[in-house]
């Protein structure tokens, strides 16, 4: 632990620090000063650079040029062993937990070596429960709730009594009251005398919690400031160098007729790590857009699967799209339906990553369009020109940048690749749209102009369903709000009469009925 | 049939299912790292040809046995290099193993081919050994037998009751979170993958000093393969492991004595029976879904590159 005099003294002094990814400099000759006690936040998009700064300061990754100074010397971190040593802890953003492996054997894996296994477990228990982290030792991590693989890692970190923790967009899985309690948890942190450093781009929570902000934009440092001094509305023009297209969005009608109707989907987890759905019953209609919010691994990615047809249903009757029973098809018949899908993933699963954009377009769509892309026959001969024109067509509708002509879909950054995405479901003016995640890391210009189509189309007298866990999204596009949790949904209600409070109810509405739940599964099963 | 017989048959049993425990024990420390080593079989042959060459020039077995398993372990050597550092294709490169191993040992071994070979004896314990029937099969086998059943004992320790087992395991479950933490994933993935090459090597020579005292090209006939596919049917576990390489050493013994005993069943049908009596077995033990999910090393045959 540090002593109060320390506070604010200079912890860690980060001068002069540049990384070069190929010919990306992901770090531009950043200077960064974090002081004893103090909550200090590193914002900035998605792409900034953040995550990158902060995996040299944890060893991670080896900087390329430029100087770290802890506690007034000059040191080399060059693995996290040695950060740890030095005193500092990280919280990742995607977690790095082992699912196969106990909460307990999970925390030995990032401690010294002469750990007694079974003072570990007692150790856990205490240190959790001093810190209000409940945690049960002999979990199995792939059992757990994200916010409970949130607590183990920050629990992981306190173990080690670090002087300086690096949080890495640790909100962006929790629900608004999981949150809360852990800024109570930081606030408390830093009152002992430690520092932290944290990371993220909701401007809100950095006002609340911090009181200097470091700003990265493309790798450089552009500015620092105490947020509680500036707006919102300041801190995000600094972010993005730019104003931010404003998405408008008329009031949607209720009355239009169903042209999605989920009743009673229901199914069991495929995998001992996944969730199953329990009764789901929805009806989404012409003209509005219906937002899904919830907490990740909720059933969010199993609901779209079932929606989209990865997953197919016992039950015809479970989906219906356009009115017609449609459980038991595959994604391609419910696709020449009418019905569009855009996955969370965007590489692997919503585009092949080596495969040109045009190739990507083909293959979405080479059932759907067989009549335009495809030859006559048993091969089916590609008609190429025909393809590139209309991929060419959809870069220029969504306003895709990329290098070439027609790029590889991973040369392209996260927030082009999906508005192509978007674009290439968007341009078939399907009558049902579904979209999970459809802005997860897309920076701010394509994020808005992404929403903005999607409310466009449901004006066009389209049924749109957004599942995301973004708030600010879902609240920006929906006309109706449902919550998934547990697997469940909650009845939707027209979003006027959604505040984030009941939100926050309805994600943590189930968990505490856990008990319960396999029950109810086995009874619709 | 007297006590005798059966005695005699629970050894050729024993025998039998040695080499098959070796390889597979090896293996799934190997996978346990998330790596996949296809040439169990090469590594099987090359340690077989060193055991049995070095044996006939030292004129001791044991010196042969140790030979087999430097021999395995520096073959293995050259997979993990290319994997692991050249970042190769574990298939392929597995595969490539196989085939260079048993074209290597053909090699190696052509002078040796006819020699009649020197057996490993029996560890005779004083009085022990003597007991009536029990004393020949617990107390008086060869040592490779004993160290393989040890060997087990020690992986299923080490892999679920040390640190180091533990990293291993963290490594084959998801080695980017692993190298996050700084666990030494390329490092750990080589000396797993060198104790795999280890255990083949002292497989083989178990077969060519012990089972056959031969040495005859590609007499491994298979076993590499059988010993992979035990390792996956046990999911990943030791002590199924155990199980599944002595059901497929009985079946194989049962069916050897019942063709000579004239039933009437076609020979091809008991010659597959091995095969289809392990895995039978080993589908029962491994039809909680849950927990082998939860065994299966997540990062199998995931080639890993550390992103700076």
């Amino acid at each position: 632990m540090v002593d109060s005099d320390d506070n604010n003294k200079e912890l860690l002094s980060v001068s002069g620090i540049t990384k070069i990814f190929g010919t990306l400099k992901a770090n531009d000759n950043v200077d960064l000063i974090v002081n004893s006690g103090e909550i200090h936040a590193l914002l900035g998009e998605n792409g900034a650079g953040k995550s990158t700064l902060v995996k040299m300061l944890f060893g991670s990754l080896q900087p390329t040029s430029g100087t770290i100074v802890w506690r007034g010397n000059k040191v080399k971190i060059s693995n996290p062993s040695a950060a740890r040593i030095l005193g500092i802890g990280m919280v990742f953003q995607h977690f790095s937990l082992f699912d196969a492996l106990t909460v307990s054997e999970n925390i030995a894996l990032s401690l010294g070596d002469n750990i007694e296994m079974s003072a570990l477990a007692d150790k856990t228990r205490s240190v959790s429960q001093e810190y209000g982290l409940p945690l049960d030792p002999d979990a199995l991590v792939g059992d757990l709730s994200v916010g409970e693989r949130q607590r183990i890692e920050i629990v992981r970190c306190l173990l080690q009594d670090p002087a300086l923790i690096i949080l890495d967009e640790p909100t962006s899985v929790l629900t608004p009251q999981e949150a809360n309690k852990l800024f109570e948890t930081l606030e408390r942190l830093a009152g002992e005398g430690r520092s932290i450093l944290y990371i993220s781009h909701r401007l809100e929570e950095v006002q609340r919690l911090c009181s200097r902000a470091t700003i990265l934009r493309h790798g450089k440092v552009v500015g620092a400031c105490d947020p509680r001094e500036e707006t919102a509305a300041s801190l995000a023009s600094k972010m993005v160098g730019a104003e931010i297209d404003i998405v408008h969005r008329e009031a949607g009608s209720d009355t239009g007729d169903i042209l999605l109707k989920l009743n009673a989907l229901t199914m069991p987890p495929a995998t001992p790590f996944s969730m199953p759905l329990r009764g789901i019953s929805l009806d989404l209609r012409a003209g509005e857009v219906v937002g899904i919010a919830g907490v990740a691994g909720n059933g969010q990615s199993e609901l779209f699967d079932a929606i989209s047809g990865e997953a197919t249903q016992a039950d015809s009757d479970a989906i219906s799209i356009n009115g017609i029973p449609s459980g038991r098809m595959g994604i391609s018949e419910r696709r020449n339906l009418g019905a569009a899908f855009v996955p969370e993933e965007r590489l692997g699963h919503g585009a092949v990553p080596n495969f040109a954009l045009s190739e990507n377009l083909l293959l979405a769509r080479h059932r759907s369009d067989k009549a335009d892309f495809l030859g006559l026959g048993l091969l089916g001969m590609i008609k190429r020109s025909k393809v590139k024109i209309l991929s060419r067509q959809i870069i220029e509708d969504m306003d895709v940048r990329k290098s070439g002509e027609d790029p590889a879909a991973a040369a392209l950054s996260g927030g082009n690749l999906q508005k192509f995405i978007v674009g290439r479901e968007l341009d078939r003016n399907p009558s049902v749209l579904i979209v999970n995640q459809p802005t997860w890391g897309v920076d701010a210009g394509a994020a808005a102009r992404i929403r903005q189509a999607l409310i466009d189309l449901a004006a066009s007298g389209s049924a749109v369903m957004v599942i995301s866990q973004d708030l600010d999204e879902i609240f920006e596009v929906s006309d109706r709000i449902a919550v998934i949790s547990d697997g469940g949904l909650s009845e939707p209600e027209p979003a006027k009469n959604m505040t984030r409070e009941k939100i926050g109810m309805l994600m943590g509405a189930s968990h505490q009925n856990d008990v319960d739940t396999p029950n109810t599964l086995e009874a619709t099963a | 049939m007297d006590a005798q017989i059966i005695v005699s048959i629970l050894i050729s049993v024993c025998v039998a299912s040695t080499p098959l425990l070796l390889a597979a024990t090896g293996e799934l420390v190997v996978e346990r790292s998330g790596v996949l080593n296809l040439g169990v079989e090469g590594m099987m042959i090359i340690g077989a040809v060193a055991g049995f060459s070095v044996a006939q020039i030292t004129g001791n077995p044991y010196i042969g046995a140790i030979a087999a398993i430097g021999a395995g372990a520096v073959f293995s050597l050259l997979f993990a290099f290319l994997t692991l550092s050249l970042v190769t294709n574990q298939v392929a490169t597995g595969l490539a193993l196989t085939i260079l191993g048993l074209g290597l040992s053909g090699m190696i071994g052509e002078g040796f081919v006819g020699q009649p070979g020197i057996k490993m004896t029996s560890l005779d314990i004083p009085y022990l050994s003597d007991l009536p029937l029990v004393g020949k099969l617990l107390f008086g086998q060869d040592a490779i037998f004993y160290t393989s059943l040890i060997l087990v004992g020690l992986v299923s320790w080490f892999l679920f009751r040390t640190r180091a087992g533990l990293m291993l395991r963290s490594v084959g479950d998801n080695s980017k979170s692993a190298h996050a933490l700084g666990i030494p994933v390329i490092r750990i993935r080589y000396m797993a993958v060198m104790f795999g090459g280890a255990c083949s090597g002292l497989a083989g020579a178990h077969l060519s000093l012990v089972y056959v005292p031969q040495w005859v090209e590609g007499m491994t006939a298979g076993r590499g393969w059988i010993a992979l596919a035990l390792v996956v049917f046990a999911s990943w576990r030791p002590a199924r492991v155990l199980v599944g390489a002595y059901l497929f050493g009985a079946v194989t013994i049962a069916q050897f004595h019942a063709q000579a005993l004239g039933i009437p069943i076609p020979a091809q049908f008991l010659t597959s029976l091995p095969y289809l009596a392990t895995v039978i077995v080993l589908v029962i033990i491994a039809r909680n879904r849950r927990m082998t999910m939860i065994n299966t090393p997540a990062s199998l045959g995931q080639p890993f590159v550390p992103d700076r």
